[in-house]
Protein backbone atom coordinates (compact mmCIF):
# COMPACT_ATOMS: atom_id res chain seq x y z
CA UNK A 1 0.00 0.00 0.00
CA UNK A 2 1.25 3.49 -0.82
CA UNK A 3 1.21 6.34 1.74
CA UNK A 4 -2.07 8.32 1.94
CA UNK A 5 -1.47 10.94 -0.69
CA UNK A 6 -4.43 13.13 0.31
CA UNK A 7 -2.50 13.73 3.55
CA UNK A 8 1.02 13.72 2.12
CA UNK A 9 0.28 16.35 -0.52
CA UNK A 10 -0.74 18.93 2.11
CA UNK A 11 2.76 19.10 3.56
CA UNK A 12 3.82 22.50 2.08
CA UNK A 13 0.58 24.09 3.28
CA UNK A 14 0.80 22.57 6.74
CA UNK A 15 4.42 23.74 7.06
CA UNK A 16 3.37 27.25 6.14
CA UNK A 17 0.42 27.08 8.54
CA UNK A 18 2.81 26.21 11.38
CA UNK A 19 5.03 29.22 10.52
CA UNK A 20 2.02 31.55 10.38
CA UNK A 21 0.86 30.45 13.84
CA UNK A 22 4.38 31.06 15.21
CA UNK A 23 4.36 34.55 13.66
CA UNK A 24 0.94 35.32 15.14
CA UNK A 25 2.17 34.31 18.61
CA UNK A 26 5.26 36.49 18.18
CA UNK A 27 3.09 39.44 17.09
CA UNK A 28 0.96 39.34 20.25
CA UNK A 29 3.80 38.53 22.63
CA UNK A 30 5.80 41.54 21.28
CA UNK A 31 2.81 43.74 22.09
CA UNK A 32 2.57 42.46 25.66
CA UNK A 33 -0.52 40.32 25.21
CA UNK A 34 -0.70 37.36 27.58
CA UNK A 35 -1.41 34.02 25.91
CA UNK A 36 -4.17 32.23 27.78
CA UNK A 37 -5.69 28.77 27.65
CA UNK A 38 -9.27 28.30 28.85
CA UNK A 39 -11.33 25.08 29.11
CA UNK A 40 -12.78 23.73 25.87
CA UNK A 41 -15.59 22.00 27.73
CA UNK A 42 -17.87 24.38 29.62
CA UNK A 43 -21.28 24.27 31.35
CA UNK A 44 -22.78 27.15 29.32
CA UNK A 45 -22.03 28.96 26.08
CA UNK A 46 -23.39 32.34 25.04
CA UNK A 47 -27.03 31.72 24.12
CA UNK A 48 -27.04 32.68 20.46
CA UNK A 49 -29.95 32.08 18.19
CA UNK A 50 -27.93 30.82 15.21
CA UNK A 51 -25.00 29.07 16.89
CA UNK A 52 -25.50 25.50 18.07
CA UNK A 53 -23.09 23.98 20.58
CA UNK A 54 -22.06 20.34 20.55
CA UNK A 55 -22.96 18.63 23.86
CA UNK A 56 -20.19 16.87 25.77
CA UNK A 57 -21.62 14.68 28.54
CA UNK A 58 -23.72 17.12 30.63
CA UNK A 59 -21.73 20.16 29.43
CA UNK A 60 -20.87 21.60 26.02
CA UNK A 61 -17.82 22.08 23.83
CA UNK A 62 -17.22 25.82 23.63
CA UNK A 63 -18.35 27.64 20.48
CA UNK A 64 -15.82 30.39 21.30
CA UNK A 65 -13.58 31.02 24.32
CA UNK A 66 -15.14 34.47 24.79
CA UNK A 67 -16.91 33.98 28.13
CA UNK A 68 -13.78 32.78 29.94
CA UNK A 69 -11.64 35.42 28.21
CA UNK A 70 -13.98 38.20 29.34
CA UNK A 71 -14.05 36.88 32.92
CA UNK A 72 -10.26 37.17 32.92
CA UNK A 73 -10.49 40.71 31.55
CA UNK A 74 -13.01 41.55 34.26
CA UNK A 75 -10.56 40.16 36.83
CA UNK A 76 -7.98 42.74 35.74
CA UNK A 77 -5.98 41.10 32.94
CA UNK A 78 -5.77 43.83 30.32
CA UNK A 79 -4.41 42.29 27.10
CA UNK A 80 -5.11 38.64 26.30
CA UNK A 81 -4.99 36.31 23.33
CA UNK A 82 -5.84 32.69 22.68
CA UNK A 83 -5.44 30.26 19.77
CA UNK A 84 -7.76 27.31 20.24
CA UNK A 85 -10.22 24.85 18.77
CA UNK A 86 -13.92 25.72 18.72
CA UNK A 87 -16.92 23.58 17.82
CA UNK A 88 -20.20 24.52 16.15
CA UNK A 89 -22.78 21.87 15.27
CA UNK A 90 -23.77 21.43 11.65
CA UNK A 91 -21.34 23.94 10.13
CA UNK A 92 -19.67 22.30 7.14
CA UNK A 93 -18.96 24.02 3.84
CA UNK A 94 -16.17 25.35 1.61
CA UNK A 95 -15.08 27.74 4.39
CA UNK A 96 -16.66 26.02 7.43
CA UNK A 97 -15.64 23.11 9.62
CA UNK A 98 -17.59 21.98 12.70
CA UNK A 99 -14.24 21.91 14.55
CA UNK A 100 -11.98 24.78 13.61
CA UNK A 101 -9.25 27.06 14.91
CA UNK A 102 -9.98 30.46 16.33
CA UNK A 103 -7.69 33.33 17.21
CA UNK A 104 -9.24 35.68 19.76
CA UNK A 105 -7.72 38.75 21.35
CA UNK A 106 -9.03 41.22 23.92
CA UNK A 107 -8.06 44.66 25.17
CA UNK A 108 -9.44 46.44 28.19
CA UNK A 109 -9.58 50.28 28.25
CA UNK A 110 -10.13 50.09 24.51
CA UNK A 111 -12.78 49.85 21.79
CA UNK A 112 -13.45 48.37 18.36
CA UNK A 113 -11.51 51.08 16.52
CA UNK A 114 -8.31 49.85 18.16
CA UNK A 115 -9.13 46.30 17.00
CA UNK A 116 -9.41 47.46 13.38
CA UNK A 117 -5.96 48.93 13.76
CA UNK A 118 -4.72 45.63 15.28
CA UNK A 119 -6.07 43.73 12.26
CA UNK A 120 -4.16 45.98 9.88
CA UNK A 121 -0.94 45.57 11.86
CA UNK A 122 -1.32 41.79 12.21
CA UNK A 123 -1.75 41.23 8.47
CA UNK A 124 1.15 43.55 7.66
CA UNK A 125 3.26 41.58 10.14
CA UNK A 126 2.37 38.32 8.37
CA UNK A 127 2.87 39.56 4.80
CA UNK A 128 6.22 40.11 3.13
CA UNK A 129 5.36 43.10 0.96
CA UNK A 130 1.96 44.52 2.05
CA UNK A 131 0.19 42.24 -0.43
CA UNK A 132 -1.56 38.88 -0.48
CA UNK A 133 -1.84 36.96 -3.75
CA UNK A 134 -5.01 34.94 -3.48
CA UNK A 135 -6.87 33.08 -6.23
CA UNK A 136 -5.43 35.27 -8.97
CA UNK A 137 -6.12 38.52 -7.09
CA UNK A 138 -3.52 40.79 -5.57
CA UNK A 139 -4.92 42.18 -2.34
CA UNK A 140 -3.38 45.46 -1.23
CA UNK A 141 -2.90 45.49 2.55
CA UNK A 142 -1.65 49.05 2.90
CA UNK A 143 -3.47 50.78 5.79
CA UNK A 144 -5.91 52.24 6.54
CA UNK A 145 -8.35 49.66 5.20
CA UNK A 146 -11.66 50.93 3.82
CA UNK A 147 -14.74 50.64 6.00
CA UNK A 148 -18.46 50.97 5.42
CA UNK A 149 -21.42 50.90 7.77
CA UNK A 150 -24.18 48.33 7.38
CA UNK A 151 -26.61 51.17 6.61
CA UNK A 152 -24.38 52.38 3.74
CA UNK A 153 -23.88 48.81 2.47
CA UNK A 154 -27.64 48.22 2.27
CA UNK A 155 -28.13 51.52 0.44
CA UNK A 156 -25.42 50.68 -2.04
CA UNK A 157 -25.87 46.93 -2.67
CA UNK A 158 -29.34 45.81 -1.60
CA UNK A 159 -32.65 46.42 -3.32
CA UNK A 160 -34.36 45.69 0.01
CA UNK A 161 -34.11 48.54 2.58
CA UNK A 162 -32.37 47.66 5.85
CA UNK A 163 -35.55 48.17 7.95
CA UNK A 164 -37.51 45.76 5.72
CA UNK A 165 -34.69 43.21 5.81
CA UNK A 166 -34.67 43.30 9.61
CA UNK A 167 -38.45 43.05 9.89
CA UNK A 168 -38.66 40.08 7.50
CA UNK A 169 -35.59 38.23 8.79
CA UNK A 170 -33.79 38.68 5.47
CA UNK A 171 -30.84 40.56 6.98
CA UNK A 172 -28.45 37.58 6.97
CA UNK A 173 -29.28 36.33 3.48
CA UNK A 174 -28.91 39.84 1.99
CA UNK A 175 -25.50 40.18 3.67
CA UNK A 176 -24.40 36.79 2.32
CA UNK A 177 -25.93 36.88 -1.15
CA UNK A 178 -26.12 40.58 -2.13
CA UNK A 179 -23.51 42.45 -0.08
CA UNK A 180 -20.58 40.06 0.47
CA UNK A 181 -20.09 39.27 -3.26
CA UNK A 182 -19.97 43.01 -4.03
CA UNK A 183 -17.35 44.02 -1.48
CA UNK A 184 -14.05 45.16 -2.99
CA UNK A 185 -11.94 42.14 -3.96
CA UNK A 186 -8.55 43.86 -3.94
CA UNK A 187 -8.67 45.46 -0.49
CA UNK A 188 -9.47 44.21 3.00
CA UNK A 189 -12.75 45.69 4.13
CA UNK A 190 -14.52 46.42 7.42
CA UNK A 191 -18.32 46.29 7.57
CA UNK A 192 -19.28 48.25 10.69
CA UNK A 193 -22.13 49.47 12.96
CA UNK A 194 -24.42 46.44 13.00
CA UNK A 195 -28.08 46.75 14.01
CA UNK A 196 -28.31 46.21 17.75
CA UNK A 197 -30.43 43.06 17.35
CA UNK A 198 -27.51 41.50 15.45
CA UNK A 199 -24.92 42.05 18.16
CA UNK A 200 -25.94 40.31 21.35
CA UNK A 201 -22.75 41.06 23.35
CA UNK A 202 -21.76 44.40 21.85
CA UNK A 203 -22.04 47.89 23.28
CA UNK A 204 -24.52 50.34 21.80
CA UNK A 205 -22.94 53.22 19.95
CA UNK A 206 -23.46 56.24 22.21
CA UNK A 207 -24.33 58.55 19.27
CA UNK A 208 -26.74 56.04 17.70
CA UNK A 209 -28.28 53.50 20.10
CA UNK A 210 -29.89 51.57 17.22
CA UNK A 211 -26.50 50.22 16.19
CA UNK A 212 -23.73 48.36 17.98
CA UNK A 213 -20.00 49.05 17.92
CA UNK A 214 -19.37 45.87 15.98
CA UNK A 215 -17.45 45.11 12.79
CA UNK A 216 -16.75 42.20 10.49
CA UNK A 217 -13.50 41.97 8.54
CA UNK A 218 -13.62 40.71 4.96
CA UNK A 219 -10.58 39.94 2.80
CA UNK A 220 -10.94 38.75 -0.79
CA UNK A 221 -14.61 38.02 -0.13
CA UNK A 222 -13.80 35.78 2.85
CA UNK A 223 -15.29 36.73 6.17
CA UNK A 224 -12.31 36.70 8.52
CA UNK A 225 -13.26 38.19 11.86
CA UNK A 226 -16.07 39.46 14.05
CA UNK A 227 -15.29 42.12 16.66
CA UNK A 228 -16.98 44.57 18.99
CA UNK A 229 -16.74 46.89 21.93
CA UNK A 230 -17.99 44.84 24.87
CA UNK A 231 -21.30 45.43 26.54
CA UNK A 232 -20.41 45.84 30.22
CA UNK A 233 -23.89 46.26 31.71
CA UNK A 234 -24.95 42.93 33.35
CA UNK A 235 -28.64 43.84 33.38
CA UNK A 236 -28.79 44.69 29.69
CA UNK A 237 -26.68 41.61 28.89
CA UNK A 238 -29.08 39.38 30.83
CA UNK A 239 -32.03 40.87 28.92
CA UNK A 240 -30.35 40.21 25.58
CA UNK A 241 -29.50 36.62 26.56
CA UNK A 242 -33.11 36.03 27.59
CA UNK A 243 -34.29 37.37 24.24
CA UNK A 244 -31.93 35.09 22.29
CA UNK A 245 -32.88 32.13 24.44
CA UNK A 246 -36.60 32.76 23.80
CA UNK A 247 -35.93 32.88 20.04
CA UNK A 248 -34.04 29.58 20.29
CA UNK A 249 -36.91 27.90 22.10
CA UNK A 250 -39.45 29.32 19.66
CA UNK A 251 -37.52 27.54 16.90
CA UNK A 252 -37.64 24.28 18.84
CA UNK A 253 -33.94 24.32 19.74
CA UNK A 254 -32.74 22.78 23.01
CA UNK A 255 -32.62 25.26 25.92
CA UNK A 256 -29.21 26.49 27.05
CA UNK A 257 -28.24 27.16 30.65
CA UNK A 258 -27.37 30.78 31.43
CA UNK A 259 -23.66 31.59 31.90
CA UNK A 260 -24.23 32.91 35.43
CA UNK A 261 -20.63 33.57 36.62
CA UNK A 262 -19.94 35.59 33.46
CA UNK A 263 -23.04 37.76 34.02
CA UNK A 264 -22.11 38.29 37.65
CA UNK A 265 -18.51 39.32 36.95
CA UNK A 266 -19.39 41.53 33.96
CA UNK A 267 -19.94 44.45 36.36
CA UNK A 268 -16.19 44.69 36.98
CA UNK A 269 -15.29 44.77 33.28
CA UNK A 270 -13.73 48.05 32.15
CA UNK A 271 -14.65 49.38 28.69
CA UNK A 272 -13.12 46.66 26.53
CA UNK A 273 -13.09 45.19 23.06
CA UNK A 274 -12.59 41.72 21.69
CA UNK A 275 -12.27 39.96 18.35
CA UNK A 276 -12.62 36.41 17.03
CA UNK A 277 -10.71 35.63 13.84
CA UNK A 278 -11.04 32.39 11.86
CA UNK A 279 -7.47 31.14 11.81
CA UNK A 280 -8.06 28.52 9.11
CA UNK A 281 -9.39 31.19 6.76
CA UNK A 282 -6.39 33.42 7.46
CA UNK A 283 -4.18 30.47 6.49
CA UNK A 284 -6.27 29.98 3.32
CA UNK A 285 -5.42 33.55 2.30
CA UNK A 286 -1.69 33.26 2.91
CA UNK A 287 -1.48 29.79 1.31
CA UNK A 288 -3.58 30.78 -1.73
CA UNK A 289 -6.16 28.05 -1.08
CA UNK A 290 -9.90 28.38 -1.73
CA UNK A 291 -11.11 25.49 0.44
CA UNK A 292 -10.75 25.16 4.20
CA UNK A 293 -10.13 21.42 3.67
CA UNK A 294 -6.76 22.28 2.12
CA UNK A 295 -5.34 24.05 5.19
CA UNK A 296 -6.15 21.50 7.92
CA UNK A 297 -4.52 18.11 8.39
CA UNK A 298 -7.80 16.20 8.58
CA UNK A 299 -11.38 17.03 7.67
CA UNK A 300 -14.18 15.20 9.55
CA UNK A 301 -14.81 13.13 6.40
CA UNK A 302 -11.22 11.82 6.50
CA UNK A 303 -11.43 10.51 10.06
CA UNK B 1 -38.78 14.37 4.90
CA UNK B 2 -35.32 15.85 4.77
CA UNK B 3 -34.28 19.04 6.52
CA UNK B 4 -31.44 21.42 5.70
CA UNK B 5 -28.83 19.42 7.62
CA UNK B 6 -29.46 16.46 5.26
CA UNK B 7 -28.59 18.47 2.15
CA UNK B 8 -25.44 17.32 0.37
CA UNK B 9 -24.12 16.72 -3.11
CA UNK B 10 -25.92 13.82 -4.76
CA UNK B 11 -29.08 14.01 -2.62
CA UNK B 12 -32.27 13.55 -4.62
CA UNK B 13 -35.31 15.70 -3.83
CA UNK B 14 -38.79 16.06 -5.22
CA UNK B 15 -39.38 19.72 -6.17
CA UNK B 16 -42.60 20.82 -7.90
CA UNK B 17 -43.32 17.16 -8.69
CA UNK B 18 -40.02 16.45 -10.46
CA UNK B 19 -37.01 14.58 -9.09
CA UNK B 20 -33.96 16.81 -8.70
CA UNK B 21 -30.40 16.03 -7.74
CA UNK B 22 -28.05 18.38 -5.88
CA UNK B 23 -25.00 18.72 -8.14
CA UNK B 24 -23.22 21.39 -6.09
CA UNK B 25 -23.68 22.20 -2.45
CA UNK B 26 -22.21 24.70 -0.01
CA UNK B 27 -22.98 25.77 3.51
CA UNK B 28 -22.42 29.37 4.48
CA UNK B 29 -23.20 31.59 7.39
CA UNK B 30 -22.65 35.32 7.56
CA UNK B 31 -21.13 36.47 10.85
CA UNK B 32 -23.28 35.28 13.68
CA UNK B 33 -26.27 35.02 11.38
CA UNK B 34 -28.57 32.40 10.02
CA UNK B 35 -27.19 29.40 8.12
CA UNK B 36 -27.68 29.36 4.34
CA UNK B 37 -27.56 26.24 2.21
CA UNK B 38 -26.56 27.05 -1.36
CA UNK B 39 -27.53 24.37 -3.87
CA UNK B 40 -27.15 23.91 -7.59
CA UNK B 41 -29.91 21.53 -8.61
CA UNK B 42 -30.46 19.51 -11.77
CA UNK B 43 -33.97 18.59 -12.78
CA UNK B 44 -33.50 14.88 -13.51
CA UNK B 45 -36.28 14.88 -16.12
CA UNK B 46 -35.47 18.00 -18.14
CA UNK B 47 -31.78 18.31 -17.28
CA UNK B 48 -32.30 21.99 -16.40
CA UNK B 49 -29.75 23.43 -13.93
CA UNK B 50 -30.57 26.18 -11.47
CA UNK B 51 -29.37 27.68 -8.18
CA UNK B 52 -31.41 27.83 -5.04
CA UNK B 53 -30.50 28.97 -1.52
CA UNK B 54 -32.35 27.46 1.42
CA UNK B 55 -32.51 28.73 5.00
CA UNK B 56 -32.53 26.55 8.11
CA UNK B 57 -36.03 25.43 9.00
CA UNK B 58 -37.04 24.41 5.48
CA UNK B 59 -37.89 20.79 4.71
CA UNK B 60 -37.75 18.67 1.57
CA UNK B 61 -39.51 15.66 0.14
CA UNK B 62 -37.17 12.83 -0.91
CA UNK B 63 -37.44 11.70 -4.54
CA UNK B 64 -38.24 8.01 -4.36
CA UNK B 65 -36.33 6.42 -7.18
CA UNK B 66 -36.15 2.73 -7.92
CA UNK B 67 -32.67 1.36 -8.57
CA UNK B 68 -32.08 -1.39 -11.13
CA UNK B 69 -28.88 -3.43 -11.35
CA UNK B 70 -27.40 -3.01 -14.78
CA UNK B 71 -24.14 -3.40 -16.61
CA UNK B 72 -22.49 -0.65 -18.64
CA UNK B 73 -21.83 -1.96 -22.15
CA UNK B 74 -20.41 0.74 -24.40
CA UNK B 75 -20.90 4.19 -25.89
CA UNK B 76 -22.12 4.93 -29.39
CA UNK B 77 -23.57 7.92 -31.23
CA UNK B 78 -26.90 7.58 -29.45
CA UNK B 79 -25.36 7.69 -25.98
CA UNK B 80 -24.23 5.29 -23.27
CA UNK B 81 -25.76 1.81 -23.44
CA UNK B 82 -26.62 -0.20 -20.30
CA UNK B 83 -28.13 -3.68 -19.96
CA UNK B 84 -30.47 -5.02 -17.29
CA UNK B 85 -28.69 -8.03 -15.81
CA UNK B 86 -31.88 -10.04 -15.37
CA UNK B 87 -34.04 -9.21 -18.38
CA UNK B 88 -31.18 -8.31 -20.80
CA UNK B 89 -33.21 -5.23 -21.71
CA UNK B 90 -30.98 -2.41 -22.99
CA UNK B 91 -31.39 1.25 -22.23
CA UNK B 92 -29.61 4.40 -23.40
CA UNK B 93 -28.60 7.35 -21.27
CA UNK B 94 -27.48 10.57 -22.96
CA UNK B 95 -24.45 12.64 -21.95
CA UNK B 96 -26.75 15.37 -20.62
CA UNK B 97 -28.46 12.92 -18.29
CA UNK B 98 -25.18 11.44 -17.06
CA UNK B 99 -23.41 14.76 -16.49
CA UNK B 100 -19.93 14.26 -15.03
CA UNK B 101 -20.76 10.66 -14.12
CA UNK B 102 -19.89 9.74 -17.72
CA UNK B 103 -16.19 10.08 -16.82
CA UNK B 104 -16.35 7.16 -14.41
CA UNK B 105 -17.89 4.51 -16.64
CA UNK B 106 -15.74 1.50 -17.51
CA UNK B 107 -16.92 -1.15 -20.00
CA UNK B 108 -18.74 -4.06 -18.30
CA UNK B 109 -18.94 -2.19 -14.98
CA UNK B 110 -21.92 -2.90 -12.71
CA UNK B 111 -23.94 0.22 -11.92
CA UNK B 112 -27.35 1.00 -10.50
CA UNK B 113 -29.68 2.80 -12.85
CA UNK B 114 -32.09 5.22 -11.22
CA UNK B 115 -35.62 4.78 -12.47
CA UNK B 116 -38.39 7.36 -12.18
CA UNK B 117 -41.43 5.29 -13.11
CA UNK B 118 -40.36 3.58 -16.33
CA UNK B 119 -37.81 6.23 -17.14
CA UNK B 120 -34.05 5.89 -16.58
CA UNK B 121 -32.88 9.26 -15.29
CA UNK B 122 -29.44 8.68 -13.83
CA UNK B 123 -26.93 6.28 -12.37
CA UNK B 124 -25.42 5.41 -9.01
CA UNK B 125 -21.69 4.86 -9.45
CA UNK B 126 -19.62 2.45 -7.37
CA UNK B 127 -17.62 4.37 -4.74
CA UNK B 128 -14.27 3.39 -6.22
CA UNK B 129 -13.47 3.18 -9.93
CA UNK B 130 -10.16 2.20 -11.54
CA UNK B 131 -9.09 4.19 -14.59
CA UNK B 132 -5.87 4.31 -16.60
CA UNK B 133 -3.81 7.49 -16.92
CA UNK B 134 -3.49 8.36 -20.60
CA UNK B 135 -1.72 11.68 -20.31
CA UNK B 136 0.46 13.25 -17.65
CA UNK B 137 3.63 15.26 -17.98
CA UNK B 138 6.71 13.90 -16.23
CA UNK B 139 7.27 15.66 -12.92
CA UNK B 140 10.29 17.94 -12.70
CA UNK B 141 12.24 16.87 -9.64
CA UNK B 142 12.80 19.74 -7.26
CA UNK B 143 9.56 21.46 -8.18
CA UNK B 144 7.92 21.31 -4.78
CA UNK B 145 5.77 24.41 -5.25
CA UNK B 146 2.70 22.37 -6.10
CA UNK B 147 3.16 19.95 -3.22
CA UNK B 148 4.39 17.09 -5.38
CA UNK B 149 1.25 16.88 -7.44
CA UNK B 150 0.47 17.34 -11.11
CA UNK B 151 -2.52 17.09 -13.43
CA UNK B 152 -3.28 13.81 -15.19
CA UNK B 153 -5.94 12.81 -17.70
CA UNK B 154 -7.50 9.36 -17.55
CA UNK B 155 -8.88 7.18 -20.37
CA UNK B 156 -12.39 8.68 -20.10
CA UNK B 157 -11.09 12.24 -20.54
CA UNK B 158 -11.39 13.24 -16.89
CA UNK B 159 -8.54 15.39 -15.51
CA UNK B 160 -7.52 15.35 -11.87
CA UNK B 161 -4.54 15.98 -9.58
CA UNK B 162 -2.29 12.98 -8.92
CA UNK B 163 0.99 12.47 -7.05
CA UNK B 164 4.18 13.19 -8.98
CA UNK B 165 5.13 9.48 -9.14
CA UNK B 166 2.09 8.50 -11.22
CA UNK B 167 3.18 7.91 -14.82
CA UNK B 168 1.27 7.57 -18.06
CA UNK B 169 -0.18 4.09 -18.36
CA UNK B 170 -0.66 3.65 -14.60
CA UNK B 171 -4.00 2.30 -13.41
CA UNK B 172 -5.31 4.48 -10.57
CA UNK B 173 -8.23 4.28 -8.16
CA UNK B 174 -10.57 7.28 -7.96
CA UNK B 175 -13.18 7.98 -5.27
CA UNK B 176 -16.33 8.88 -7.25
CA UNK B 177 -17.80 10.83 -4.31
CA UNK B 178 -14.94 13.33 -4.11
CA UNK B 179 -13.56 12.59 -7.63
CA UNK B 180 -10.10 12.51 -6.07
CA UNK B 181 -7.13 10.20 -6.58
CA UNK B 182 -6.88 7.47 -3.96
CA UNK B 183 -4.02 5.13 -4.89
CA UNK B 184 -2.23 3.27 -7.67
CA UNK B 185 -3.72 -0.13 -8.49
CA UNK B 186 -1.39 -3.16 -8.56
CA UNK B 187 -1.81 -5.15 -11.76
Amino acid sequence: MEPNWQLARKRPTLEKRARIIQQIRAFFVERNFLEIETPHRIPANVPERHIDAIPSADWFLHTSPELCMKRLLAAGYDKLFQICRCWRAGERGTTHLPEYSMLEWYRSHSDYHQLMHDCEELFLHLSLDQHISWQGKTIDLSPPWPRMTITEAFLQFSSTPLETALATEKFDSIIALDIEPNLPAYRPFFLTEYPIEHASLARKKPEDPLVAERFELYIGGLELANAFSELTDPVEQQQRFTKEELLRRKEGKPPYPSPAPFLKELSTLHPSAGIALGLDRLVMLFCDQNKIDEVVSFTPEQL
Amino acid sequence: MYNCSDLKKGLKLLIDGDPHVIVQYDFTKPGKGQALYKCKLRNMITGALFDRTYRSGESFEPASLEERDMQYLYQDDSGHIFMDKKSYEQIILTEETLGDDKYFLVDNMDVEILMYGERAIGISLPIFVNLRVTQSDPWVKGDTAAGNNKPATVETGYTLQVPSFVDEGTLIQIDTRTRNYVTRVKE
